[in-house]
């Protein structure tokens, strides 16, 4: 009875209880929101939405069917008997009519520098025709077809029509598909020709030396951190100030001292030339082996301070232990040291190469032709060819391939088992 | 050098320790130890107690003088061809293998095959009550579960000498006391030799054959726990070792065993251990439990009740006597006993065996100053 009772009276207390415990929830979360609401702001306004709206970009195609809507929507009825089939006199007519009211919103080059980089050299054929059909009037002129031939010969070239069909819906997958060297045709996809094709050579170089760097970053690191955690505290702080040190000098300043280094009138080519090692220079600058060593260097902190940090939580008696039991010096570190560093490198390694896979700088200054990444081929076609499609397609696969490689990792290693501090 | 050698199982030969080259760490150290001994290096913090086990170990070496096993120096060789178990103070198990990883580490490092690695290793488990537990990584057990494991890998290799660094020091007192018998019974049913460091004389009383009390670098005196406890032989061993009252007095008159020792104008007779002549200074240690209140003894001195702290099955009490007012007497409570009153004037009394002078050494250090 008395059970039964108690039990009824909890559950009248139990929902007063939950409804005033979530009342003053709401409050304290209400409050801790307002305090990171302002980075929050930040950080969306001028992060996350951009990002999102470049990466749309990937996909976006909406410049053809805006500024050639009449256009659109009779050549989706054309189907090419063979590869020098035109279209009808209907689609160049309502072409026409298009571009009449796109030149005069300016708009008819916009899209010529659009379709330009589908077909190399038509932008300028748009600037033409927008001057051209200014003359013309729909109703008395015509028939269409001769006239654009006649005013020039692209328009006589099938691929122009069948590119613009292509290209008429909102959305498209050609720039991916210009990303990984393929290009989009009238049946599907097709692979670019080899001697047009670096979007994939880019992305595997970018990957494999990222991962050289990466274990050049262990190689050199480990020791050092391993000597920062056995060290007495003074000496610690002293080289953890040398480790830190590169952080407090400007990235292009650390850049343009291994050029300094490294050219073939650098200080190194020129001591090796000068005690007759070498009879001519090395070439040690603007390739594969420059990007190596420069970024090597710069991301070398952030291996070592990683395992630095798991380093010091491994108690030097456990190596003792290992040599009590019977083991030497190395068995005892491959055995029992190095396993329980691991998280230490698994750390640095990721943050090491996730920060190469991205770099944009180094492979600028020292990279030359050969040692560039495919950050610099994205920031060429953002800020020179201007194909920010193009752009955002290569940073997406960029994104999603560091992803898959993060998944992988953390199907092999474990996120958990990493440690950063 | 050589009879020495050969002597005992383990020999420590003047052996010496500086770590910076100014202070001395360990002074002119000499232990024989037999084998299937049990031994314990009984000491305060930085008395050189662990010094002495790691330079055993091999993981520091003498500045001076021999360390023997078996009759061969081992200062050459490195610590993982001594052949010695170690028990470590936080266990030092290896946190990413496994309990039989754990255990079958030392065999395997001996190059020992697989299916006598596990039989061992088997073995080594039901020795310490974790069978069963192979399985289960280090951090999946309690303290003294790993404190079981941390046993059984230091036996598993069949080390004769097996050294204990605190091993117990991280557990809770009923399983430190718990663990003190399953290692003294092992000790018993595997005959091995062991060095046993710690800081709480009561795990040393308990447990060990022998007994060193380390203070300064030294050994004060290496005896039997009931030596030890009875009669120690110096102001810091009665100190550390046990409660014990001191009264510090001037030698009137000694005479070969017996001295009489005056203490505030009062004569007190009692067994001249390690004092020096008439006219010296000395310490009296007296053990609370063998004084009586009343006059049924030799001695019998004015006292007065200070404090009253029951224990239950005895009841302390605080007393000034002789111009010391930490003078503890232990009564207990027996049927019938009478226990005296905070205020009271009163006699203490105790028997001249039980009182031994000793050197006048102010022994200021707390026992528990760890």
């Amino acid at each position: 009875m008395a059970t039964g009772h108690k039990s009824s009276s909890a559950d009248i207390d139990l929902r007063a209880l939950r409804r005033s415990m979530r009342r003053s929830q709401r409050r304290d979360n209400a409050r801790s929101l307002l305090l990171i609401a302002p980075l929050l702001v930040f950080v969306l306004v001028t992060f996350a939405i951009p990002i999102f709206q470049m990466l749309t970009r990937s996909v976006d195609n909406s410049v053809v069917p805006e500024t050639l809507p009449l256009t659109v929507e009779v050549i989706g009825s054309w189907e090419p008997a063979d590869s020098a089939d035109l279209p009808p006199e209907e689609v160049y007519r309502a072409f026409v009519a298009d571009i009449q009211v796109a030149a005069d919103a300016r708009r008819h080059t916009v899209l010529g520098s659009r379709l330009n980089y589908e077909m190399p050299g038509i932008a300028s054929k748009f600037r033409q025709l927008g001057r051209a059909v200014d003359d013309w009037d729909l109703e008395a002129d015509g028939p269409f077809k001769d006239l654009l031939i006649s005013e020039n010969e692209a328009w006589a070239d099938p691929v122009v029509w069948r590119t613009i069909r292509n290209y008429s819906g909102n959305y498209t997958t050609g720039y991916f598909a210009n990303a990984v060297d393929y290009q989009l045709t009238e049946d599907g996809f097709e692979k670019r020709p080899e001697a047009e094709s670096i979007y994939v050579m880019l992305f595997m170089r970018t990957i494999k030396m990222s991962l050289i760097i990466t274990f050049t970053c262990f190689a050199l690191g480990y020791p050092v951190a391993w000597l920062l955690a056995n060290s007495s505290d003074r000496y610690a702080n002293l080289m953890l100030i040398l480790v830190l040190l590169p952080f407090w000098t400007s990235l292009l300043v650390r850049t343009s001292a291994w050029k300094v280094l490294l050219q073939n009138k650098g200080i190194i080519n020129e001591s090796l030339l000068s005690i007759g090692v070498i009879n001519e220079p090395l070439p040690l600058m603007y390739n594969q082996f420059a990007t190596i060593v420069a970024m090597t260097h710069i991301l070398l902190p952030f291996m070592i301070l990683p395992l630095y940090s798991v380093m010091k939580t491994i108690p030097p008696v456990h190596v003792r232990a290992a040599k009590s039991l019977g083991a030497n010096g190395f068995t005892a570190f491959r055995r029992v040291y190095f396993p329980e560093s691991t998280p230490g490198i698994g750390a640095g390694a990721i943050l090491v190469f996730i920060l190469a896979v991205g770099y944009y700088i180094t492979p600028e200054i020292v990279g030359g032709r050969t040692g560039i990444f495919i950050s610099n081929r994205i920031a060429y076609n953002i800020s020179s060819s201007l194909n920010w499609g193009l752009a955002a397609a290569l940073g997406t696969i960029l994104l999603v391939a560091v992803l898959i490689l993060y998944w992988i990792y953390d199907r092999i290693v474990g996120i958990d088992n990493m440690k950063l501090g | 050098m050589t009879d020495r050698s050969s002597a005992a199982f383990v020999v420590f030969d003047h052996v010496q320790k500086s770590y910076d080259g100014e202070t001395i760490v360990v002074t002119d150290l000499n232990l024989d130890i037999e084998k299937g001994e049990f031994v314990t290096m009984l000491g305060p913090s930085g008395s050189g107690k662990t010094t002495c086990l790691m330079m055993l170990a091999g993981f520091e070496s003498a500045t001076k003088g021999e360390i023997y096993i078996d009759g061969n120096s081992i200062n050459n060789i490195p610590p993982h061809k001594r052949g010695i178990g170690m028990v470590f103070q936080n266990y030092a198990l290896f946190p990413h293998m496994s309990v039989a990883e754990n255990l079958a580490f030392p065999l395997e490092v001996r190059g020992i095959n697989k299916a006598e690695r596990e039989d061992k290793v088997d073995r080594a488990l039901e020795m310490v009550r974790m069978a069963g537990f192979g399985g289960r990584r280090p951090a999946q057990l309690s303290g003294g579960q790993q404190q079981r494991v941390a046993v059984a890998r230091s036996l598993v290799f069949d080390a004769e000498l097996v050294l204990m660094d605190e091993p117990l020091g991280a557990l809770d007192k009923n399983l430190r006391e718990e663990m003190q018998y399953e290692i003294k019974h092992l000790h018993e049913s595997l005959e091995m030799t062991v060095v046993y460091v710690t800081h709480d004389q009561g795990e040393a009383l308990t447990m060990s054959d022998r007994i060193a009390v380390f203070d300064d670098g030294r050994i004060q005196q290496l005896d039997s726990p009931t030596k030890l406890y009875e009669e120690p032989a110096t102001a810091f061993v009665a100190q550390f070792i046990g409660e014990n009252n001191r009264l510090l007095g001037t030698i009137e008159s000694r005479n070969g065993d017996s001295a009489v020792v005056a203490v505030e104008g009062t004569r007190i007779e009692a067994v001249a251990v390690n004092c020096g002549e008439t006219g010296d200074r000395t310490q009296l240690s007296i053990r609370p439990e063998r004084i009586a209140i009343g006059d049924s003894r030799d001695n019998v001195v004015p006292a007065v009740v200070r404090e009253l702290i029951y224990h239950g099955d005895h009841i302390r009490c605080r007393l000034s006597v002789l111009g010391s007012d930490e003078f503890v007497v232990k009564v207990p409570n027996n049927v019938g006993a009478r226990v005296p009153d905070v205020d009271e004037a009163t006699e203490v009394s105790w028997d001249t065996s039980d009182c031994r002078a000793l050197d006048s050494e102010t022994v200021d250090q707390e026992q528990d100053s760890q």
